[in-house]
């Protein structure tokens, strides 16, 4: 989708120690990040993260209690919401519910006191972007929840804003629309050329739209990357957890290779090929996803069989149509969770609950957490 | 009988409960006024406006009454006042209450209850002893009318024809206007403060983000969007004062015509009961018939709006 634009590019947009306290709480605890031009960037985490505080001071709804917020140079501390060259796309729209589909583009621009014609013509071209020309008249109770979402998108790319603010939005909208919208939305904005910021708790929202993403949690950015970074090699416990489906296994590094290290946890051995070291007798965690890992019937044979596999008993399946994820019972009555692509259809041989297999992966599968 | 019986379901009973009322206590005294005004007199008892004699069933309206009130400069004079003085109340109210109600819908939500109790404290003493405090208050040595005198205030209400001559406040339209709006402020904050207290705070937040101020999203979105408190208010003020007799009485002048006062004058001085059913109805009607237009006019706007 998008190209992941390194951060050491010309920052754009500059969120500089941003700390915002609420009578002694930090809702946002020194939050620093370089945003480019032509991002799109997102704020992922569970609620109460502080990624919506973030975003208001960024519009201006909010001060920051200590930092600075630089947009083109210019820092913003003096600007009020309405002098601020930025628009926000709100949760749930907050589209004026007393003006038509053409009223509510117009009123940024009216604001800005253009012509009457060069306001037709603007409001025009964001109908047509949105192909919401039809529905001009229309006021936005009578709209389905995906066209008042374009609405509110052309709303707020009206006034060619030069950073756009997306606060959750997709969160309105059911599953199905909302996977096709993200497509559309991402097309749209990388059309008007506008930079980005967008708020989610949603992880495939974030992965699938945004070409860098801040993972915060408590005030705090935890990780900053590209979304294959972030879920490839995620930088803590949490960070692994939060994005996507992981099994966390603790355990000590008991041999240190150049070319490898071994990983003792309670039901296996991890022999981790790539390019870690650490200290004999340290303690880890071994992150492993799902998808990474294979399950037979019998042991696997060969060169270095005695690492990265586990045997266990199926206690639970979920059947997702494409995919299965098995949940086993190991020895030690941890549970590991492993999915399996449906490549056919209707195996002879299908697992079934109770069936004792044997989970495997690679040298490469791992990631290793020490915090 | 199965209809039959789901005729009587709680929630038919339930909605005839009002109808019944307005029924009972509105409609059928309408009516009995309505009667009498095209009624004739016969020494103290009216006659039979259905009467049977000679095998001949004779219906007699009389309409002089109407045609009498037509052509009487008084009463189209009062009728008149008593728009303007309620039309001048209305208006005082709704300045003097929107920004009353704006307040108490964006205080703190601890404070709003005791606000709002404040609104309604005035309804624990008697309306009657209220408006008999007004005439102490602005008669001659009555502390706001000194306070308005010291001030100078009344060369200014005297220049705009609200008092007939500086230093005298009492039985004037000003009097009758302070009265009417001191007594109706409440009917006006209350429907505006529910409507501006419901109002999405964040539509404020869109509009500041688009460059509005907070002056422009105040008249842009903050105001269109409480027109039906605006309207609420607005009746509940306009349609009593237009009728109201007590304030007049108490606080207004020979000069203060209300129609309230004259129905009272034709009823009991002069016993012409058909001539006071007669100005009742005709001003019911010049209340109700646009009301109801532009009520109609509301609910399809309203309809378009939903």
């Amino acid at each position: 989708m998008s190209v992941a634009i390194a951060a050491s590019d010309k920052a754009f947009l500059q969120i500089q120690n941003v700390v915002k306290d609420f009578d002694g709480y930090k809702a946002v605890n020194n939050a620093s990040v370089d945003i480019a031009k032509g991002e799109i960037f997102a704020l992922l985490g569970p609620s109460g993260c502080g990624k919506s505080t973030l975003l208001r001071m960024l519009a201006g709804f909010e001060t920051p209690t200590t930092g600075r917020i630089v947009l083109g140079g210019v820092d913003l501390a003096t600007l009020p919401p309405y002098e601020r060259p930025m628009n926000m796309m709100f949760q749930s729209y907050a589209l004026f519910p007393h003006l038509s589909v053409w009223e509510n583009i117009a009123f940024g621009l009216k604001r800005e006191g253009l012509p009457k014609d060069r306001i037709t013509e603007r409001v025009e071209a964001m109908l047509k972007l949105v192909q919401l020309g039809k529905f001009a008249q229309r006021k936005p109770h009578q709209l389905s929840g995906g066209q008042q979402q374009r609405v509110a998108l052309a709303r707020s790319l009206a006034k060619q804003p030069q950073l756009l603010l997306l606060d959750e939005p997709l969160g309105a909208l059911d599953k199905k629309l909302r996977e096709q919208t993200q497509i559309e939305l991402v097309n749209i904005i990388e059309q008007v050329g506008v930079t980005c910021v967008m708020v989610t708790h949603d992880q495939e929202e974030a992965m699938t739209m945004a070409s860098r993403i801040a993972v915060m949690s408590e005030g705090r950015f935890l990780q900053v990357g590209a979304p294959s970074d972030i879920y490839e090699t995620p930088a803590t416990r949490f960070v692994a957890d939060f994005i996507g489906n992981v099994n966390l296994m603790d355990g000590t590094l008991t041999v240190d290779e150049p070319d490898h290290v071994v990983i003792k946890s309670a039901d296996c051995q991890h022999y981790v090929g790539h390019g870690i070291t650490g200290v004999v007798g340290m303690p880890v965690t071994v992150a492993l996803r799902p998808e990474k890992m294979h399950l037979t019937r019998n042991k696997p044979q060969g060169e270095l069989s005695e690492f990265n596999t586990v045997s266990g008993k199926i206690k639970e399946m979920a059947y997702f149509g494409s995919f299965t994820v098995y949940h086993l019972v190991l020895a030690s009555g941890a549970l590991l969770k492993v999915s399996m692509t449906n490549i056919q259809r209707h195996r002879d041989d299908e697992f079934t609950w109770g069936d004792e297999v044997w989970a495997h992966w690679s040298r490469s599968a791992h990631v290793v957490l020490t915090q | 009988m199965q209809r039959v019986i789901s005729l009587f379901t709680g929630r038919r009973l339930v909605i005839a409960a009002p109808y019944l009322f307005l029924l009972s206590f509105f409609l059928l005294p309408f009516l009995i006024v309505g009667k009498i005004s095209v009624s004739e007199m016969e020494a103290v008892a009216f006659k039979d406006l259905i009467t049977l004699s000679d095998g001949v069933l004779q219906l007699s309206l009389k309409f002089s009454n109407y045609v009498f009130l037509g052509q009487d400069s008084l009463y189209i004079k009062t009728y008149i006042s008593s728009l303007q003085y309620a039309a001048a109340t209305t208006v005082l109210c709704l300045f003097i209450g929107y920004p009353f109600a704006y307040f108490m819908a964006r205080a703190k939500s601890s404070v709003q209850p005791v606000l709002l109790m404040l609104v309604m404290l005035p309804f624990w003493t008697s309306f009657l002893l209220r408006v008999y405090a007004w005439k102490g208050l602005l008669s001659e040595g009555g502390f706001v009318a000194e306070l308005v005198i010291g001030l100078g205030l009344d060369q200014a209400l005297a220049a705009a024809g609200l008092i007939s001559s500086p230093g005298k406040l009492m039985n004037t339209p000003f009097s009758l206007v302070l009265g009417m709006t001191y007594t109706y402020l409440p009917f006006m904050i209350l429907p505006l403060y529910a409507n501006l207290a419901k109002m999405d705070l964040r539509l404020l937040e869109a509009a500041a983000d688009l460059g509005a101020s907070p002056w422009v999203a105040f008249w842009k979105i903050t105001v269109p969007l409480s027109k039906a408190g605006i309207i609420a208010g607005a009746m509940l003020v306009f349609i009593p004062c237009v009728g109201e007799y007590v304030i007049p009485e108490l606080l207004g002048g020979p000069e203060t015509l209300m129609i309230g006062r004259v129905i009272w004058d034709e009823f009991f001085s002069n016993n012409d009961w058909p001539m006071a059913s007669t100005v009742a109805v005709v001003m019911i009607l010049l209340i109700i018939v646009p009301l109801a237009v532009f009520n109609k006019y509301q609910a399809e706007a309203q309809e378009g709006a939903k």
